[in-house]
C-alpha cells in the first residue's frame, strides 16, 4: 500500500535536491552584473505601483475589480466541464447551462448598469 | 512502474467518462425554491434597469410574490415524498412544512423591510452602505427621503437559501445554502440608518464569527465523508456507525453541529447573537431570529435524524448538554440586559435551548414525537417573534427606536394598545397558557419526556420560570411605572407593519387556544424522506 507512494516520494527528493543543488551552485557558475530591474520584486511583466503617500492604502477599486473577475471567471470553469460531456448530458445540460449563463449576465448587467465597470 | 496503481491511465480514462451524467430532476418538488430564487433574480434585474422612482414599490412586488408564491407551492406539493437532482434534495412532509413556514415568516418580514410611514427619512435601512458614517454626504442622505431597495433581493435570496437549507440532503449542498443564506444576512446586519457604527459593528461580529462558524461545517463534512465515503445523507446513515471505535465520523459530526448551532445561536456558540440583534436594523433582527432559526433547526433535524438516526449514541449526549447550556444561558443572562433588543437575543438563545429539548424526542427506529413537536414550536416561535420585533419598532424618539428599557416604562399609558399587543408576545414567548408559547412548550417538553428525557425537562421549567421573570418585569415595567417626561412616542404604524401585527397576533392567539389543527398538521408532515 504505502509502496504505491514511492515515486512520490522519489520525486520529493529529486526536487530538493534541485532546488538545494541550484542555491548552492549558482553563486558559484552564475556570473553576476547587476542593474536596476534586478532590484524590483518581480524582473519580468508590470512594474509595481508605488504605494500612495498618505499610507499603505490601495483604492478600493483594485478589490471591486478582483472579485468581479472571479465571479465571471469561475463561468468558465463550471462551462469546461459541460462542453466535454455535452454528449452524455443531451439537451438537459444544454438548458441547464443556458439558465446557468443567463443568470451569470444577470449578475452582469447589475453590474454594468450600477458602475462596477468604470473606473472613475 | 506501469502496473501500478498510481499510474494506472486506463482506470482514471473509464472514471472520468463515467462522472458526469444528467441526474434525475423533478422540477415540480422543486417549485418553492425556484418561485424564490427567481423572484430574487427578478429583483436583482430590477435593481438594475428599473428607475429609481418605481423601484420600492416594484421590489417589494417581487418578494412578496415570491414568498407567497413558495408559501402555495409548498401547500400543493404537500403528501409529496421524494429524493431529486442527484438525491440531493428531498421533497418530503418535513421539509414542506418548514419551507412553509419559511416563506411566511420570510414575507410577514418583508412587510416590516418595507414600512415607511414610521422613520421621519421614510425607511430603517441606511440611503448607501457604503458612505462612510458621519461624513457630510451622510448626513446629507440621512435626511434625503431616499431608500435603499437592494435589501428586498437580498432577502430574498437569504429566503432561498434557507428554503434550500432545509431541503438539503447532501452535506455539500447544505454547505452552499449555509452560504446562500448567511452572505445576505451579513450585509442586511449592517444596514441601518440610525446607529449606522453599531450596526456596521454587527455586521462585521457576525461575517467574521459566521466564517469561522462555516470552516467548523466544512471541517466537519471533510472528516465525515473521509469515513463514510459519502456525502449524502442516506449514504451516511447506511455506512452505519455501530462500530463505537469510529471516531472519525463522530468527531465530525461534532464540528457539523457547532457550525449548524452557530447559524442557530445556541449557547455556547451565541456570543455573537446579542451584539448582531442589536445592531442590526430591527426588521432584519425579526427576520434573523425567526426565519434563520427555522432554517438552522431544519438542517440539525435533517442532520442528526436521517444521516445520525440511526446512531443516535453519537450527538445525544452533545445535544442533551448543549441544550442545558443554552437553556440557561439565555434565561439568566437575560436577567440582566437593560436594551430590549439584546434581552430577546438572549430569550432567543433560550428558546434554542427548548428546541434542543424537542429534538431529543427521537425514539427508536424513527419514533417519537420530536420532529413534530420542533416543527410546532419553530412555527409558533417564529411568528411571535417577528411580531415582538414589529413592536419595537414602533417605539420611536428622535433618535429613532428607543430600545433602552427604562424607555419602555409606562408605555400603556401613553398607547395602551401596544402595551397590550406587546404583552401577548412576552407571554407567548415565556410560554403562558392560551397562547401559542405554551403549546410548542408542552409538545417539545412531553417528545422529550416520551424519551426519559425527564431531568432536561426539569431544568427546561426552571429555565423558563426564570427567563419568565424578565419577560414580565417588562410587563410590569410597561403598565405599573410612570412613563419619563421626555419619553418616547408610540408611532403609527402604516400598512404593512398594521399587516403584521394583525397576522401575528391572530396567529399566537389561534396556536394557543385551538391548536388542533396544526398540531395535525405537523404530525402529518413529520416525515423525512431519504
Amino acid at each position: 500500500m504505502l509502496s504505491n507512494y514511492m515515486p512520490f516520494v522519489g520525486l520529493f527528493v529529486l526536487a530538493a535536491a534541485f532546488a538545494l543543488f541550484s542555491v548552492a551552485a549558482a553563486p558559484y557558475v552564475g556570473p553576476r552584473r547587476y542593474n536596476q530591474a534586478k532590484l524590483e520584486a518581480y524582473e519580468c511583466g508590470i512594474e509595481p505601483v508605488d504605494q500612495p503617500l498618505t499610507g499603505g492604502r490601495f483604492p478600493v477599486k483594485f478589490y471591486l475589480t478582483a472579485m468581479l473577475f472571479i465571479v465571471f471567471d469561475i463561468e468558465i470553469v463550471f462551462l469546461y466541464p459541460w462542453a466535454v460531456s455535452n454528449e452524455a448530458l443531451g439537451v438537459f445540460g444544454l438548458v441547464e447551462m443556458a439558465v446557468f449563463i443567463a443568470t451569470v449576465f444577470i449578475a452582469y448587467a447589475y453590474v454594468w448598469r450600477r458602475g462596477g465597470l468604470e473606473w472613475d | 512502474m506501469g502496473a501500478s496503481p498510481v499510474l494506472d491511465t486506463a482506470r482514471f480514462d473509464t472514471v472520468a467518462v463515467d462522472a458526469i451524467n444528467a441526474p434525475d430532476f423533478s422540477l415540480a418538488g422543486i417549485t418553492p425554491l425556484l418561485c424564490v430564487f427567481g423572484a430574487a433574480a427578478v429583483g436583482v434585474l430590477v435593481e438594475a434597469f428599473a428607475p429609481r422612482n418605481v423601484r420600492h414599490p416594484v421590489q417589494v412586488a417581487v418578494a412578496l410574490a415570491g414568498t407567497l408564491g413558495a408559501l402555495v407551492a409548498c401547500v400543493l406539493l404537500a403528501g409529496t415524498r421524494e429524493v431529486t437532482a442527484a438525491q440531493a434534495l428531498a421533497v418530503d412532509g418535513a421539509g414542506l412544512f418548514l419551507q412553509a413556514t419559511i416563506a411566511g415568516l420570510g414575507a410577514l418580514s418583508i412587510l416590516l423591510f418595507a414600512e415607511r410611514s414610521l422613520d421621519p427619512a421614510r425607511s430603517s435601512f441606511v440611503a448607501s452602505a457604503a458612505v462612510p458614517a458621519g461624513s457630510a454626504r451622510d448626513r446629507e442622505l440621512m435626511t434625503a427621503q431616499r431608500v435603499q431597495t437592494e435589501v428586498y433581493p437580498l432577502a430574498t435570496f437569504a429566503i432561498a437559501g434557507m428554503m434550500l437549507f432545509t431541503a438539503a440532503n447532501d452535506l455539500l449542498i447544505m454547505f452552499v445554502a449555509l452560504e446562500v443564506l448567511s452572505l445576505p444576512l451579513y450585509l442586511l446586519a449592517g444596514m441601518a440608518r440610525r446607529r449606522r457604527l453599531l450596526s456596521q459593528e454587527a455586521a462585521l461580529k457576525y461575517f467574521l464569527l459566521g466564517a469561522f462558524a462555516s470552516a467548523f461545517f466544512l471541517y466537519g463534512l471533510a472528516l465525515v465523508y473521509g469515513s463514510t465515503g459519502s456525502v449524502q445523507l442516506a449514504d451516511i446513515r447506511a455506512a452505519g456507525l455501530e462500530d463505537s471505535t469510529s471516531t472519525l465520523p463522530v468527531i465530525g459530526l461534532g464540528l457539523l453541529i457547532v457550525g449548524l448551532m452557530f447559524k442557530a445561536s445556541v449557547a455556547p456558540f451565541h456570543t455573537w447573537t446579542p451584539d448582531v440583534y442589536q445592531g442590526s436594523p430591527t426588521p432584519v433582527t425579526a427576520f434573523m431570529a425567526a426565519c434563520t432559526k427555522v432554517a438552522a433547526f431544519g438542517a440539525i433535524l435533517r442532520l442528526l435524524y436521517v444521516a445520525f438516526g440511526d446512531s443516535e449514541w453519537t450527538w445525544r449526549p452533545l445535544v442533551y448538554g448543549i441544550a442545558i447550556v443554552s437553556m440557561l444561558v439565555g434565561a439568566v443572562l437575560g436577567l440582566t440586559q437593560t436594551d430590549v433588543k439584546r434581552m430577546l437575543a438572549y430569550s432567543s438563545i433560550a428558546h434554542a435551548g427548548f428546541l434542543l429539548t424537542g429534538v431529543l424526542g427521537l425514539g427508536p427506529g424513527g419514533t417519537g414525537s420530536g420532529l413534530q413537536a420542533t416543527m410546532f414550536y419553530l412555527l409558533a416561535y417564529g411568528i411571535s417573534t417577528v411580531g415582538v420585533f414589529a413592536v419595537v419598532t414602533l417605539v420611536r424618539d428622535g433618535d429613532g427606536e428607543a430600545t433602552h428599557l427604562s424607555q419602555w416604562a409606562g408605555l400603556a399609558r401613553r398607547s395602551p394598545l401596544t402595551a397590550a399587543i406587546m404583552t401577548l408576545f412576552l407571554l407567548a414567548l415565556a410560554g403562558i397558557p392560551l397562547t401559542s408559547g405554551f403549546i410548542g412548550k408542552f409538545t417539545v417538553f412531553r417528545a422529550a419526556i416520551e424519551q426519559g428525557a425527564w431531568p432536561l425537562v426539569v431544568v427546561a421549567l426552571v429555565a423558563s420560570a426564570i427567563a419568565a421573570f424578565y419577560y414580565l418585569k417588562l410587563v410590569v415595567l410597561m403598565y405599573f411605572s410612570d412613563p419619563a417626561e421626555d419619553g418616547p412616542t408610540v408611532g403609527v404604524p402604516g400598512l404593512p407593519t398594521t399587516i403584521v401585527l394583525a397576522v401575528t397576533v391572530s396567529a399566537t392567539l389561534v396556536l394557543g387556544v385551538v391548536p388542533g389543527a396544526v398540531l395535525e398538521l405537523a404530525e402529518r408532515a413529520a416525515i423525512f424522506g431519504a
